[in-house]
């Protein structure tokens, strides 16, 4: 074998093209994924891009209203259901989570398989729908606006929708299963990497959330085919009933997002500060607490919508107790760093990042739990700019993350470490200077989902389009660099980080069987040796 | 590895791989209650919401038909719990005969709701711009009682389909597929307990 | 058959509750008929649960699992009541 090509492994194990659509190896899978949501992502972006530009002028010189409206449709249901939440769990998880529990593959491979193709039918029918002119009514699709009245496609959207989230909750009974059922000998529920946590803690929501988000859109679904419906107004119907049962899943979702990065950024806190994680079991409690209290939130999306009083009441108190445990990983995470020797590798930069934009998104989230603040910004930036410091800045930066900690494992190869570091800041930069704007141009009251504004928001939204711009340049060098080390990068070996976990154990990248013996675990996670 | 060792460990991994499927469908059955559930709390918000309504379409339903159809299934799942026991003792004619009874009892199930959604249409009952009456809270009852008794009767399809698959992996030359039939077992008692709650919903109330 | 005698008296069960809620429509209407007809609907499901489909014999994992989903949809119930029960009263 030369010294400047990894070993083939996986990679090479199947040869051919044809070979990739038929593979049960969750490597493999893990990289068709990757392909897809990568494609997806720049079909969401570019919508952003055409609507931050458009945001440019007060009067909406650009595009009109109702092309306005399909393109934050568009970004809302791509990113959402075809980015976001496929991301870490599908490209990640898939990856990793066999070789991190020191199994060949996950506990049912052909499903796995299947959950890609279910996943790319649902993409190919919304695709379809942007094609032939999209739809108008916010990912959301609230009645009676989606059952009735909506010109859009709206049928060819929600059908989407409803076939790729059959792909979550399969991706997510795999995952359970595989990790009740195929962990190593001596790897016990508390050796696990907090990785493996945040994907069962997250797959338990895939699964018992999902088919809400499923039975809620077939019901529209009628309603609109058919002109029959359990939320019309006009033959009793109630279009709140469509809002809880739609939240009771959404709201659970986003937690999906995040949890699995926060998964993530354990593992690269631990690694790049050689240290224990501070509070392990904690941290894991945390991440069960959080996915189990997310579900009892949702009603904090309908402060104003009119459900009762009452039920805002609880709701509202319910949201404030979910920020506990997130509140107790920051500083978790926080201690952790406390006499690591801290390396700023490209992982840590993301792990960082996520911490600081992660503890904002969090912290405007209280402010909206809180009843009396939440009915002055809903429906403002202020909600646009809470979502995005969550999602953006802390999922899609742990996202980005940990493909650049597995990039060597999954490649065999180095990526270039000053460009990426580079990436890491530009992207830091860019998305404070897009999104923080937005905080202000909420709470001065500039609404959400609008092609036109009033002049005095104009200077910040100039502000907000130009950190568009550094952001997504931020975003473009890694889909140069990553693919281009794949071919030239330098050879990584088994463990350039020098981290624990198994996944470390075997080569980059790994053979199709992961382990050449089945590992045996006898320590506890993250041994790293302690501080002098 | 002599052979007798080597046949334990393949046994001993059979269990083992029963056990992982058996807990895959179990989930696969939870997000299933999930699914179904959405409905049923739509019912029970707009039963609470209009009581009499839901009363008067429940008396519409054709309470012998459904009551008979409650029968059929509970049958149908002895005779899947019969078939499950015949594979697990590598009886392949008793299972073979007791699928038969299983897809055939489904198949009657299916007869019965189509008579019941015939007459439905026949009596301009269906949602819609066709509805008879007044549209009111009446019609929501009957969307709720197409869509639950629709997406039962779509699930009885694939149950129907699965059966059919396990007798042609019954047929000679091949092992009893006992694992699959432990599955589908498991999806078909799940399909009839949904309609153990449906029957209450739409066909009691107001008698 | 001696092997599907205990099978026939889950059956004969099952059927005897469906009797119980059939001839329940026999008494004239009342509010306790929900409350029975759904009682004994989950009279039949525990019964189907535990000896048809087995969980009498599998403990642990595999009832946790089973009673997971409708432990979940009971959350999502509540909660959602929680709104429609009170609407009209705090305001």
């Amino acid at each position: 074998m030369s010294a400047d090509a990894p070993p083939p492994g996986y990679l090479a194990a199947e040869p051919g093209i044809l070979a990739w659509f038929r593979t049960l190896d969750h490597k493999r899978i893990g990289l068709l994924y990757l392909f897809s949501i990568t494609g997806f992502f720049m079909i969401g972006a570019a919508a952003a891009a055409c609507m931050r530009v458009a945001l440019l002028s007060p009067q909406g010189n650009l595009i009109v209203s109702d092309t306005y409206n399909r393109l934050f449709t568009l970004h809302g249901v791509v990113m959402i259901w075809f980015f976001l939440i496929p991301a870490v769990p599908n490209v990640l998880g898939n990856f990793v989570l066999p070789l991190a529990i020191g199994a060949r593959d996950v506990a049912f491979p052909r499903l796995n398989l299947a959950s890609w193709y279910i996943f790319m039918a649902g993409g190919a029918l919304v695709l379809y729908a942007i094609a032939a002119g999209g739809v108008d009514t916010g990912w959301t699709f609230y009645t009676p606006y989606s059952s009735t009245y909506s010109n859009g496609h709206v049928m060819a959207m929600a059908a989407g929708v409803f076939i790729a989230g059959f792909s979550s909750i399969f991706t997510g009974l795999n995952f359970i299963v595989t990790i009740h059922r195929l962990r190593a000998p001596g790897l016990t529920w508390f050796r696990l990497p907090l990785f493996v946590w945040s994907l069962y803690a997250t797959s338990i929501i895939l699964v018992l959330a999902t088919p809400i988000l499923a039975i809620t859109l077939f019901l529209m679904a009628l309603e609109r085919g058919l002109g029959v419906g359990v939320f019309d107004p006009k033959i009793g119907g109630d279009p709140l009933l469509f809002q809880h049962l739609f939240w009771f899943y959404s709201h659970p979702a986003v937690y999906v997002m995040i949890l699995p990065g926060m998964g993530v950024v354990s593992e690269l806190f631990a690694c790049f500060a050689r240290r224990r994680i501070f509070g392990y079991r904690v941290m894991a409690c945390a991440l069960l607490a959080i996915a189990a209290l997310g579900f009892l939130v949702w009603g904090h999306h309908m402060f104003v919508s009119s459900q009762s009083l009452y039920a805002g009441l609880v709701f509202s108190l319910l949201s404030f107790l979910v920020s506990v445990p997130s509140a107790v990983k920051v500083f978790n995470w926080t201690a952790t760093l406390h006499r690591g020797s801290i390396r700023l590798d490209t992982p840590m930069l993301y792990a960082l990042g996520f911490v600081a934009l992660f503890t904002i998104g969090g912290l405007t989230g209280l402010f909206l739990a809180s009843l009396a603040v939440d009915v002055h910004v809903h429906g403002t930036y202020f909600i646009v700019a809470h979502f995005h410091y969550v999602m953006v800045g802390g999922m899609v930066m742990a996202y980005l993350g940990g493909i650049h900690y597995w990039w060597p494992k999954i490649s065999g190869r180095l990526y270039p470490e000053w460009i990426a570091r580079s990436s890491a800041v530009i992207i830091f930069l860019g998305f404070n200077l897009t999104f923080f704007p937005q905080f202000v141009l909420g709470y001065l009251g500039m609404p959400r989902r609008y092609a036109i504004y009033p002049p005095e928001f104009h200077t910040l939204n100039v502000c907000s389009t130009a950190g568009a711009a550094v952001l997504g340049l931020g975003y473009l060098l890694p889909l140069i660099y990553l693919p281009w080390s794949f071919f030239r990068g330098a050879p990584a070996g088994p463990n350039p980080w020098d981290a624990t976990g198994l996944e470390w154990r075997t080569a980059s990248p790994p053979p199709p069987h992961n382990f050449e013996e089945t590992p045996v675990v006898t320590a506890e996670p993250y041994d790293y040796p302690p501080p002098p | 590895m002599t052979s007798s060792s080597a046949s334990a460990t393949s046994s001993a991994r059979e269990a083992e791989q029963s056990v992982t499927n058996r807990l895959g469908l179990w989930v696969f059955l939870a997000t299933e209650v999930l699914f179904f559930g959405g409905m049923f709390v739509a019912y029970v918000i707009y039963r609470h919401t209009y009581p009499e309504a839901f009363r008067a379409g429940a008396r519409l339903m054709e309470f012998g038909l459904g009551t008979t159809n409650t029968a059929v299934l509970l049958v149908s799942s002895f005779f899947m719990a019969l078939g499950d026991r015949a594979a697990r003792a590598g009886d392949r004619r008793q299972l073979r005969r007791c699928l038969l009874c299983v897809a055939t009892l489904g198949v009657v199930f299916l007869g019965i709701k189509a008579v019941e959604y015939h007459s439905k249409f026949a009596d301009h009952l269906v949602p819609g711009p066709d509805f008879s009456g007044t549209r009111g809270p009446l019609e929501i009852f009957m969307t709720l009682y197409f869509a639950m008794t629709g997406l039962h009767a779509l699930h009885m399809l694939f149950g129907l389909g699965a059966i059919s698959w396990l007798l042609w992996r019954n047929a000679g030359g091949r092992p009893v597929p006992v694992e699959p039939v432990a599955m589908v077992g498991l999806y078909w008692h799940f399909v009839d307990c949904v309609w153990i709650f449906l029957y209450p919903l739409f066909y009691l109330p107001g008698r | 058959m001696k092997a599907s005698r205990d099978l026939l008296l889950v059956l004969a069960a099952l059927l005897a509750l469906l009797a119980l809620s059939a001839a329940s429509t026999l008494l004239p209407p009342a509010p306790w008929k929900t409350a029975a007809g759904l009682a004994i609907a989950m009279m039949k499901l525990a019964v189907i649960a535990l000896y048809f489909m087995r969980l009498r014999e599998h403990r642990g994992l595999t009832r946790v699992f089973a009673a997971a989903g409708l432990f979940w949809l009971g959350l999502l119930a509540v909660l959602v009541l929680s709104d429609y029960l009170t609407r009209g009263r705090l305001h």
